[in-house]
């Protein structure tokens, strides 16, 4: 009854060519946006926004990344653990170089150098693709995790091998480092993932997404049309390592506030494959719903069963966590093998047709 | 220049001034490479057969150790617990293919991939829920494995070695051996080639895919199981060999996806070249480039020959 676009009536071509042409999807994305921006600030807890709400929205970051390589172009790759650390170091080497820089140009810079190494990391997959392109990004993944621990460079050659966040300012608030609050980095990490989000979006839906999926649905065909392989999968390479990069320094500057080489190692890798795979491949909404079930979904199973009186150790938890997860992404594959972005699409057409079955 | 002499010279001295290190540096390098083998050797089987890239099968060898190790530990004989796995593997190609494969059938390769992924996660949870997650000792002595090492003199110098490992360099020559000939001579083999030819004219000729599946994930059980044993008497069973289980990719590109001897050459020439590599250049490099090295000389590899040594050319692949 409430989902249902009768009367809504388009009277030119820019209005149907809207992404969201139905009004209470907007609606939707305008609540969001106010619960995201207004009502967590205001009510949420410092746990709700510290342990909840940051991860999630910077695996979303990320598992967008990988998404437009692996959901939109199609080539699949292992190495998006790597691609992150590169652009933390990044970050945390500009940063140490020039402190007094306004740190959010940084992490957007970051994920330049992270493109960079994406792009070079990207150059096989001209000649190679699938299987053998996802081992040639486990080349990238190992290379880069080696250079992280072994070349003192990357940690300013100091004693522990991790990096340590310092405490840099933007517009002269303080956003990263101990002295910053939750609200500010929670603002900072929105502020970067709507604005990408809706890059992305607008992206995928132009000519350059039209290309990607192009190749990712029939390589040959989309060459006999005029384009260029290398340059397309290319591309693709440097804008998700850029998203992957910007992900990566978000996440140790305004999460963890510190890291050690161990945080970006294969484990990430698979980690934001996932998310892509459960949220569905090729769907910016599914990126979201994929970050939110594989990360929030741990955070609850530690927390609800303490609270219903059930007792259990936190390595139990541990264990039983890597079961679901494992266990979910075989139902999810074998329920609906385009993901939650697909279910959530069937929910929507069964809206708009209630009460009818058709 | 000095950069140059180091790297292109310099190894080559160092290898022929003392003859006893580089073969005992060769040796080594064979053995991880049979371990290597094993593991490809599991991917191949379950490749052929069902064109499913088999990510679990890392953790399969681990999750066969474990239960082992896990069974013995709690008082069973070692070689009733052997029987024990073996059938433990058996019930898990049974469930795999019950709850996973079939309702995937049809689906794209990398649906089914993703879903060894989720095994992947599902064995490492249960094999740490039920077994704990600490590393475990092989129980190579109760299983009759030797111990010890041999020296031999070699070039003025010793070379080690280990009892294990020759031993590991058998039973696996045996077991690639028979697993030939199950192949080859066998009815259940030619079923299983057929199936590897073509699902379809398989089916059309009354092959059951279903008993298939099931009869070559338990062989790439029992591989893994054998791989379990050798790797665990060498160090210790954990879920380290995970990543081990990561080497086993470039092997695969080396050897091509659908070959025996393929996966065994392959293995061999990254476990030789990973230890040459380490000892030789590594130290130019600051050392443990073994971890990356094997993934550089796929992908170099790669670009010259994509379909790999021995496997059959397939335009998917370039």
């Amino acid at each position: 009854m409430l989902y249902r676009e009768a009367g809504q009536f388009k009277t030119n071509y820019a209005a149907d060519m809207a992404i969201m042409p139905i009004l209470q999807d907007r609606v939707g994305l305008g609540v969001i946006l106010f619960i995201a921006a207004v009502l967590i600030p205001w009510l949420g807890s410092s746990f709700l926004i510290q342990a909840v709400m940051i991860p999630f929205l910077i695996f979303s970051l990320a598992t967008i990344g990988l998404n437009l390589l692996t959901g939109y172009t199609g080539l699949l790759s292992l190495g998006t653990g790597a691609f992150m650390g590169v652009g933390a170091y990044a970050c945390y080497k500009l940063t140490t170089y020039f402190p007094g820089v306004n740190i959010l140009i940084w992490v957007l810079a970051s994920g330049f150098f992270s493109a960079i190494v994406g792009v070079f990391f990207g150059l096989p997959s001209l000649r190679i693709k699938g299987f053998y392109l996802a081992v040639a990004t486990l080349a990238a993944q190992f290379f880069l995790s080696w250079c992280f621990i072994r070349l003192p460079w990357f940690y300013n050659y100091n004693g522990s091998g991790a990096i340590e966040v310092p405490t840099r300012y933007a517009f002269g608030v303080a956003v990263t480092g101990a002295t910053a609050t939750d609200t500010t980095r929670y603002f900072v990490v929105l502020g970067f993932v709507v604005a990408m989000t809706w890059l992305a979006s607008n992206l995928v839906h132009g000519r350059i997404g039209r290309m990607w999926m192009a190749v990712r649905d029939m390589d040959l065909a989309a060459e006999l049309i005029g384009i260029r392989l290398l340059r397309t999968k290319l591309l693709a390479f440097a804008i998700s390592s850029f998203y992957c990069g910007v992900a990566g320094a978000l996440l140790v500057f305004l999460w963890y506030g510190g890291a050690e080489p161990a945080v970006f190692d294969v484990n990430l890798s698979f980690f934001i494959l996932f998310m892509v795979i459960i949220g569905g491949l090729g769907s910016i909404t599914g990126s979201y719903f994929g970050a939110a079930l594989i990360f929030i979904m741990p955070i609850l199973l530690r927390y609800i069963p303490p609270k219903l009186g059930i007792p259990v150790y936190p390595a139990t938890v541990d264990h039983i966590q890597y079961m679901i997860i494992g266990a979910l992404i075989i139902f999810f594959l074998i329920v609906e093998p385009n993901g939650l972005a697909r279910l959530w699409q069937i929910a929507k057409q069964k809206l708009r047709v209630w009460p009818f079955p058709y | 220049m000095h950069l140059l002499y180091l790297i292109f010279i310099d190894p080559f001295v160092q290898m022929a001034s003392a003859p006893d290190l580089l073969v005992q540096t060769l040796w080594d390098g064979l053995v991880a490479g049979v371990l290597y083998s094993l593991i490809a050797l599991g991917f191949v089987l379950i490749f052929k057969a069902s064109g499913v890239f088999n990510f679990a099968q890392g953790i399969m060898v681990v999750f066969a150790a474990l239960t082992l190790v896990g069974l013995h530990e709690h008082g069973i004989p070692a070689y009733l617990a052997l029987a024990m796995t073996i059938a433990v593997m058996f019930g898990l190609a049974v469930v795999v293919e019950r709850v996973m494969l079939r309702p995937l059938v049809n689906q794209p390769d990398i649906i089914l991939f993703m879903a060894t992924f989720g095994l992947t996660y599902f064995l490492i949870g249960l094999g740490e829920l039920v077994f704990g997650g600490e590393p475990k000792v092989m129980i190579a002595r109760q299983l009759g494995l030797p111990r010890g090492a041999i020296d031999i003199k070699f070039a003025g110098g010793f070379v080690s070695l280990q009892k294990i490992d020759i031993a590991a360099a058998i039973i696996s020559s045996l077991m690639v051996a028979a697993l030939a000939l199950f192949f080859q001579k066998t009815r259940i083999g030619r079923a299983l080639r057929a199936v590897a030819d073509s699902h379809k004219a398989a089916l059309s000729v009354g092959i059951s895919l279903e008993q298939i599946w099931v009869i070559v994930w338990f062989a790439a059980g029992l591989v893994a199981l054998t791989t379990g044993i050798m790797w665990g008497a060498r160090s210790e069973v954990s879920f380290a060999l995970e990543i081990i289980a990561l080497k086993a990719l470039p092997v695969l590109i080396l050897g091509g996806f659908t070959s025996i001897p393929g996966a065994i050459v392959g293995g061999v020439i990254i476990g030789v070249g990973e230890k040459i590599g380490e000892f030789y250049w590594g130290p130019l490099l600051g050392s443990g480039i073994e971890s990356w090295l094997a993934y550089v000389i796929a992908l170099l590899f790669l670009l010259v020959r994509p379909q790999g040594l021995f496997g059959e050319k397939l335009i998917e692949r370039i």
